[in-house]
């Protein structure tokens, strides 16, 4: 079986990921491009014994040095050398889509033309002869619809045939003008002879890139022949300063002028028929004059965010009861089947308890995805960021931060790595740093658990207002402390905002099916692999080293002193057996058992190795007024925020006796001494602002390209949290909460 | 036929592109999405804070702030 590797690429929202799904179904793999946290998507097409790698490159609208994507995109290309890249072009709008297929043209890879959304097209009145555009341009024309899969197997045909006999393929070169094309030709003469990056690239294009002031390629040239380097590099002064003073423009904007009129050339062959007036208000600029109505826009948003909790807290709440009332019985039967000892604790405190607490939130998590994606998938997420932007500047951030701080949490759910990551379209570094620091206060999906726990346990009647409350502090916390960060440690000025607003689509259920589940299955990995060591890690801290033989004898002794004290009494517990009711006089027997016990319990934690931390530091948190359980839950949260609930559940059911008791940790909270509202809530603080997972840390380093930014996010936002924290929490106690 | 700033584009209001002054980064991000000399645009509408802009060119919708704008030259009728 041979096997060939396309490349998938294409503008942002051409359909690109639709056609992916649509091509390798299930088959997919995520990965990274190497040395960059870019996400690399593979799947494989098998067809006819032939085996197809696709490989999809980042959404991009061009090829430039400026993102992180785009050279990914050109190095994948460079490197692997696929047969062929597969240009999804987006038919509705071909003149701006071709712009990056004459890039790829230009770098001299075999291109083939997805032509997508054609049913979009023609409803808008535009016909496009494929045949003729495929002349025109010299590389095959498909016709696709993604979304209904139409198209699919020729495009496959065509592919095959790629590989088959090696369709003839000719590099594009496009003159941009005298001036620049004398120089082109003079700077790849001296390139080819010179060698100058040849292995990898064409000549013609590493001349063009240096036309262009291409960052990456200047580097690289500069490394490996600085003479030439330098020699072509006083070229292309000469003709910009020529084009400067002639038509006042830089030579990339004339090469930009070029392709976008060689572009219009070809169009204007006949090969684009449009029957509307091109401005006319489609049914998406309708809904944008209501989506984006100054009144009514901003209240639309809101409504959607407030719709959006809405939606996921009432329709998880079953599936989250069962899931876990199942985590319940299932810690029950453990109990009831296995020996008391270290290993009916590891199993029940460390791992049932443990992964139950985290996955006991996977119906949540999912609901809130499915809520984001839509928002996403149908083009509204733009739009926020549109609202936004003037917003965000005034805090020294972008539009764009928005996504950024959407995927973290800023609706709900959602977490910091991506997050962290999705900062990678953020072109101003000032801006990019500033948004990577502050994302980490959003409601990640791990801290929505804590959020929920304690709601439910203290809140629980006001339950979406709660939660809409901590969104709403925790977006204004991340925004005042980027702008006192840019106004501190990284001042600067602001960058361009150049973004499209993709029309209106509805959503279809596979692709909102299938984002969600990507989401809620990494989600559910973390949980099952870290979180598991974790919580099993926990609980050794927790249980070790045991109380010493003296003190459990001095219970022991307790209770026999007890039992000693009503014989009668005790024999008739025995006799029963836990079937019968038992008289007055026995179940206070059994609860002053049960008293000592649990105080057996809460000793041999607060003897252990987390107990020994957790009460060295409840000097300084009782500020905060947290205890010592709190503080073990606190300092596990650091691994991973969700630790918080499954730490808080180990700790309370480890002090907590009496096996019959399988009601939630909620109600165990709620009815523990020295919980209450105030508490719940300085709590809540905290976890929103404390220092960001461990995760997420080295996520900051790297893509801050410095570890003194994450050691910065997690002493600082830790200081931040404890601060407001006391705060809530005195000034709470002062008022009388 | 008057060259105006974007900026001063009041909605709705068409026009053709005649110059870009912009250079660099925001130069290259402004002409990759097709703002360039010849294109025909229409502004769509400003956000609720009157910023950014939100425009039309070849059949898409394109924002961006006024401060970007204030690069571009535009003839209207
Ligand atoms: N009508 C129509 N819609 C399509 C077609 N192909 C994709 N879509 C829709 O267009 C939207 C965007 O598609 P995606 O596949 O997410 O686009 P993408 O290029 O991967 O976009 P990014 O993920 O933003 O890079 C989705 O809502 C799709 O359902 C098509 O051929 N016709």
């Amino acid at each position: 079986m041979s096997e060939a590797t396309f490349a998938l690429a294409g503008n942002p929202n051409s359909g690109k990921t639709t056609l992916f799904n649509a091509l390798t179904g299930a088959r997919q793999h995520v990965g990274n491009y190497p040395g960059v946290t870019v996400e690399k998507k593979e799947g494989v097409y098998v067809h006819d014994g032939r085996q197809l790698k696709l490989v999809d490159l980042p959404g991009t609208y061009s090829l430039t040095a400026y993102s992180l994507e785009e050279v990914a995109a050109r190095e994948f290309l460079v490197n692997e050398k696929p047969a062929a890249v597969i240009d999804i072009v987006d038919a509705a709008n071909l003149e701006r889509n071709l712009y990056l297929t004459l890039q790829f043209m230009e770098m001299g890879v075999p291109v083939i033309v997805a032509l997508n959304m054609m049913d979009v097209a023609a409803q808008r009145g535009i016909t496009i002869d494929t045949m003729k555009l495929g002349q025109l341009l010299g590389v095959p024309v498909v016709a696709t619809v993604a979304r209904r899969g139409e198209g699919k197997t020729e495009l496959l045909q065509v592919a095959e045939r790629i590989v088959g006999d090696g369709v003839r393929h000719h590099p594009l070169d496009i003159s941009y003008g005298e001036d620049i094309d004398l120089a082109l030709m003079e700077m790849e003469q001296a390139i080819r002879g010179a060698g100058l990056l040849t292995d990898r690239y064409r000549a013609r294009w590493v001349a063009l890139k240096y036309m262009e002031t291409d960052e990456q390629i200047l580097a690289l040239g500069r490394k490996a022949n600085p003479e030439l380097s330098a020699q072509l590099e006083a070229t292309v002064q000469k003709v910009a300063d020529h084009l400067r003073a002639t038509l006042d423009l830089y030579p990339e904007a004339v090469i930009a002028d070029h392709r976008y009129g060689y572009i219009r050339s070809i169009l204007q062959q006949g090969v684009m028929g449009v029957r509307h007036d091109r401005d006319r208000l489609y049914l998406s600029d309708r809904i944008d004059k209501v989506l984006t109505n100054r009144f009514a826009g901003p209240l639309i948003m809101l409504a959607v965010i407030w719709g959006l909790y809405q939606f996921t807290f009432t329709y998880s709440e079953v599936p989250v009861a069962w899931l876990g009332s199942f985590f319940g019985w299932l810690g029950g039967l453990a109990e009831a089947f296995i020996p008391e000892g270290l290993f009916r604790s590891l199993l029940v405190s460390g791992v049932i308890d443990g992964i139950g607490g985290v996955l006991g939130f996977v119906p949540l998590i999912m609901f809130m995805f499915l809520g984001i994606s839509f928002l996403e998938d149908s083009g509204y997420m733009a739009r926020m960021a549109y609202m936004l932007d003037r917003v965000f500047r005034v805090f020294g951030l972008h539009g764009s931060s928005v996504m950024a701080f959407i995927v973290s949490g800023g609706i709900a759910g959602g977490c910091a790595v991506p997050g962290i990551m999705a900062t990678r379209t953020l072109k101003s570094p000032r801006e990019r740093l500033a948004t990577i620091l502050t994302v980490p206060f959003m409601n990640c999906g791990a801290k929505l658990p804590v959020f929920a726990l304690l709601v439910a346990a203290f809140f629980a009647s006001h339950e979406a207002m709660v939660m809409f409350g901590i969104t709403l502090v925790s977006w204004a916390g991340a925004l005042l402390v980027a702008k006192l960060l840019r106004s501190t440690v990284i001042p600067g000025e602001a960058t361009p905002f150049v973004m499209e607003l993709p029309p209106y689509r509805l959503p279809t259920f596979k692709g909102l099916l299938i984002h969600t589940w990507e989401r809620t299955w990494h989600y559910i990995r973390k949980a099952g692999t870290v979180i598991l060591g974790i919580s099993i890690v926990l609980w050794a801290l927790m249980s070790f080293p045991g109380l010493p033989e003296s003190v459990r004898q001095q219970f022991e002794n307790q209770r026999q002193a007890v039992l000693a004290a009503a014989p009668a009494t005790a024999k008739a517990i025995e006799n029963a057996g836990g079937e019968t009711a038992l008289e007055a006089s026995a179940l206070d027997l059994q609860g002053k058992l049960a008293l000592i016990d649990a105080r057996e319990a809460e000793m041999g934690l607060r003897y252990s190795v987390a107990g020994r931390i957790g009460t060295a530091l409840e000097s300084l948190s009782r500020f905060a007024g947290f205890d010592w359980r709190t503080n073990i839950a606190l300092v596990g949260g650091f691994a991973a925020k969700e630790v918080v609930v499954s730490t808080l559940g180990t700790a309370y059911s480890l002090g907590d006796v009496d096996p019959e008791e399988t009601g939630s940790l909620a109600n165990k909270l709620a009815a523990a001494p020295g919980w209450r509202p105030l508490t719940a809530l300085s709590l809540i603080v905290f976890t929103m602002f404390y220092a960001p997972c461990f995760v997420s840390v080295v996520c900051i380093a790297r893509e801050a390209g410095s570890w003194k930014w994450a050691a910065f996010s997690v002493v600082f936002n830790t200081a931040l949290a404890f601060t407001l924290a006391v705060v809530v929490y005195q000034l709470g106690s002062l008022l009388g909460f | 036929m008057t060259l105006i700033m974007m900026r001063q584009m009041q909605d709705n209001q068409a026009g053709i592109i005649r110059t870009v002054k912009a250079s660099g980064e925001m130069g290259r991000r402004i002409r990759d999405m097709g703002l360039v000399p010849g294109a025909e645009i229409k502004i769509r509408g400003r956000a609720p804070l009157y910023d950014p802009v939100a425009l039309r060119v070849m059949g898409f919708t394109l924002t961006l702030r006024n401060d970007e704008a204030d690069f571009i030259e535009v003839e209207v009728q």
